[in-house]
C-alpha cells in the first residue's frame, strides 16, 4: 500500500503509553508498542479524535508555519469560516481580516466565499441528478478517507466537486494575477485551518491531481499573532480585500451551514465521526434513499469543532453566529450570471474519482483469507473479551487480528499471560512434589525388573 | 495442525430473530458485510449478499414467531439459511411476485412489508430454495457463488 503523508503524528516525548487514544480511534489505527503509541499510517484518516483524547497532548497535527510565506512573492490568507468564531464579542469581520496584514499576508480571501460557490454548484448538480441517493458532501476530507476504507460502495454517491479550500485558492490566485500582474507561481495561498485532515488533503489531494493551496497553517499557530493585530487601526484597509462572503457562506463554519448553502428539498447534516459512522452504516443498508443530500462532518459541531481551533466548539459556534448576525451581509459578491458561468464550465468539478482503499482485507486469496478468518474467530473466542487495551490493541478482536497479521502475540494479553503463569506455577509445584527414587519411602512402585 | 491442501475452511455465523424484531435484520447484514469485506470480496457480490440477508431476516421478523438466520461461508460461496416457526407461505410462487404481500397494516405503516422481499432475494441469489408449511413455518436457503458472473447486482 502506498504510504502518504499524515498530519496527525505522535510526540514521543510526551506519550506515556496509556491506552486512551487506541480506544477512541474510529478506524482502530493506533497501537501501543514499547510504551509508546504508534499510528498505523495506512489506516489513519486524520480525523483528529486522538488529538482531542490524549491527556498528555502527545498527539499533534503537523501544519505549515508562517515561515513558508517567505517562499512566495505575494501571499494570500484563506481563513476557514470557523476561524471567525474564535474571537471575543468586540471583534468584527473587517478587524479580523485586517489583522492578517499584520502577520505578513498581502491579502485575504475568505473561504466562506468559495463555500457559497461550492454550495451553488452542488445545488445545480442535484437539480439534474438522477442517480442513487443520498448524495454525500465532499467537503470533509476525514469523512472521505473514512469512506475510502470502510464504506467504499458509497463513494460513487459523493458529489464530484472540489472543497471550498481548493476553490478559494484557485479563485484567489487567479484574481490576484489579474489585478497585480504577478505570476501565478509567485503567489502563495495559505489555508488557515481548524483541521489536520486539510493538511493531508493539500499534500495528497483526493479529488484533484494537484492542489492550488501552497500551505496549510493551523489556527492555533497564528491565533496569538492575529489577536495582537486585531483592531490595529493602521491595518484596516491595508489588506487588498474586504469582507465579501455572505451570511450563508460564513455559516459553513458549523454543521448544517453547508446544507443551507446547497439548499435542496431534503438534507441531513450529521457531525462527529462516531455519529457519521452510524449514519453511514444505515445508508449502506439501503436506508435514507429519500434524502437528497447528506452533509457529513468528522468534527462534532462541524468545522468550529476542529481540533486546531482555539475556542470550545459551542463557544466558537455562538461567536460565529453572533458575528454573522451583526455583520453578515445577504448581498452576494458574485452575480447570478457569474455563478451560472461557473456552473456551466465545470471548473470546480473534481478531476479524480475518490478510489476505495481495501486495507481491511486479511488476504488477497479468498480461501486463505477465510482460513485466517477462522483462526481469527478462534483466537477471539479464546481471548477474555474484556477489551481492556492493555495489550496495546484497541479490543480483543483487534488483538486477534494483529496476531493473524503477525504483529502481535497471544501472550500480549495480560489475562492470557496470567493464565499461563498459573499453569506454569502449577507445573512447578507438581515437579517439586516428585521425590527421587533414592529418597522415596517405598510407597511408590518399584521399576520393572527391580524386584527385591 | 491442519492440512492446508485438503482442508476447507468454513465460517458460520448465526443470529436469533425474535418476533417483530425489525432491527436485527440490519445488524445481521452489517456484521456479515464486514466479514465479507475482510475476505476481500468484490463490492458487487457483498451488496447482493447483504440484500438477501436483510430481506430474509426481515421476513422472519415480520411473519414468524421465532426463527434464526445462519450464514455459512466457504471458499466458493455463501449459503444463507433461515428457519422459522410461524405463519408459513400458502403459495410460494405468488409470494415471489413483486408487490404481493401478506404483511399487516401495522407493519406496512412502519414502512416494511412492501412485498418486495422474496423477489429481491431471488434476484440477488444464484440458487434459491424455499419450503414452507402453512401454520408451521418456513425454511429458506439461498446461495451466492463468489466467482459467478452470471448475475449482476441490480440496485434494488
Amino acid at each position: 500500500m502506498k504510504q502518504y503523508f499524515h498530519s496527525v503524528t505522535l510526540d514521543t516525548e510526551k506519550c506515556k503509553g496509556c491506552t486512551n487514544c487506541i480506544k477512541r480511534c474510529p478506524v482502530e489505527a493506533i497501537r501501543v508498542r514499547d510504551g509508546k503509541a504508534m499510528i498505523v499510517q495506512e489506516r489513519c484518516i486524520d480525523c483528529g479524535e486522538c488529538i482531542r483524547e490524549c491527556p498528555n497532548h502527545a498527539k499533534v497535527a503537523v501544519t505549515d508555519t508562517l515561515e513558508k510565506l517567505s517562499e512566495y512573492y505575494y501571499n494570500i490568507a484563506l481563513p476557514s469560516p470557523s476561524f471567525f468564531g474564535q474571537f471575543k464579542e468586540q471583534a468584527n469581520i473587517e478587524d479580523i481580516l485586517g489583522a492578517f496584514a499584520g502577520i505578513g499576508f498581502d491579502e485575504v480571501f475568505e473561504v466562506a466565499l468559495a463555500a457559497e460557490i461550492v454550495g451553488h454548484v452542488v445545488h445545480e448538480y442535484l437539480n439534474d441528478y438522477k442517480g442513487k441517493k443520498p448524495v454525500f458532501s465532499s467537503a470533509c476530507p476525514a469523512v472521505l478517507r473514512l469512506m475510502q476504507i470502510k464504506y467504499s460502495d458509497l463513494l460513487d454517491q459523493v458529489a464530484p466537486f472540489l472543497t471550498p479550500m481548493e476553490v478559494a485558492a484557485r479563485l484567489a490566485k487567479e484574481d490576484a494575477v489579474r489585478r497585480t500582474g504577478i505570476r501565478y507561481n509567485e503567489i502563495g495561498a495559505f489555508f488557515i485551518s481548524p483541521c489536520p485532515a486539510k493538511v493531508t488533503e493539500m499534500r495528497n489531494p483526493m479529488t484533484t491531481k494537484d492542489s492550488a493551496v501552497n500551505g496549510v497553517i493551523g489556527t492555533n499557530l497564528i491565533y496569538k499573532d492575529i489577536i495582537k493585530h486585531l483592531g490595529d487601526r493602521n491595518l484596516i484597509g491595508a489588506t487588498e480585500n474586504h469582507q465579501r462572503a455572505t451570511r450563508l457562506g460564513m455559516a459553513w463554519g458549523y454543521v448544517t451551514g453547508e446544507s443551507h448553502n446547497v439548499s435542496v428539498a431534503t438534507t441531513l447534516a450529521v457531525s462527529g465521526i462516531h455519529n457519521v459512522i452510524s449514519l453511514l452504516e444505515e445508508i449502506e443498508r439501503g436506508e435514507l434513499k429519500d434524502v437528497d443530500f447528506v452533509e457529513l462532518q468528522a468534527c462534532t459541531g462541524g468545522c468550529v469543532g476542529g481540533p486546531l481551533n482555539i475556542q470550545n466548539l459551542f463557544v466558537g459556534r455562538i461567536r460565529l453566529r453572533d458575528l454573522i448576525k451583526r455583520f453578515g451581509t445577504r448581498e452576494r459578491y458574485f452575480t447570478e450570471e457569474q455563478l451560472s458561468n461557473i456552473c456551466r464550465d465545470n471548473r470546480f468539478r473534481s478531476t479524480e474519482p475518490v478510489e476505495p482503499r481495501a486495507i481491511m482485507t486479511l488476504d488477497e486469496d479468498v480461501s486463505r483469507a477465510l482460513m485466517k478468518m477462522e483462526r481469527l474467530d478462534q483466537i477471539t473466542n479464546e481471548l477474555p473479551g474484556l477489551d481492556c487495551g492493555a495489550c496495546g490493541s484497541p479490543s480483543c478482536r483487534a488483538l486477534a487480528e494483529d496476531i493473524i497479521r503477525g504483529i502481535a502475540y497471544e501472550s500480549d494479553c495480560v489475562i492470557k499471560l496470567r493464565e499461563k503463569v498459573k499453569t506454569l506455577a502449577e507445573e512447578i509445584l507438581e515437579l517439586a512434589r516428585i521425590v527421587p527414587p533414592s529418597m522415596s519411602d517405598g510407597s511408590k512402585k518399584n521399576l520393572p525388573g527391580q524386584e527385591h | 495442525m491442519v492440512d492446508s491442501l485438503t482442508y476447507t475452511p468454513k465460517i458460520t455465523v448465526e443470529f436469533e430473530i425474535g418476533e417483530k424484531d425489525f432491527f436485527i435484520a440490519g445488524e445481521c447484514a452489517s456484521r456479515v458485510k464486514k466479514t465479507l469485506q475482510q475476505l476481500g470480496l468484490k463490492q458487487e457480490i457483498i451488496k447482493r449478499i447483504a440484500i438477501i440477508i436483510y430481506e430474509a431476516a426481515m421476513n422472519v421478523a415480520i411473519h414468524a414467531t421465532s426463527g434464526k438466520l445462519v450464514v455459512h461461508i466457504d471458499p466458493d460461496g455463501i449459503t444463507i439459511l433461515t428457519q422459522d416457526v410461524g405463519a408459513g407461505i400458502e403459495d410460494i410462487d405468488l409470494a415471489m411476485k413483486e408487490g404481493y404481500s401478506t404483511a399487516t397494516y401495522e407493519i406496512r405503516e412502519m414502512g416494511f412489508g412492501a412485498g418486495m422481499g422474496l423477489s429481491n432475494i431471488k434476484q440477488c441469489s444464484d440458487d434459491l430454495y424455499i419450503e414452507s408449511k402453512v401454520g408451521v413455518g418456513t425454511n429458506l436457503e439461498a446461495r451466492v457463488f463468489f466467482n459467478n458472473r452470471k448475475k449482476t447486482g441490480e440496485d434494488v
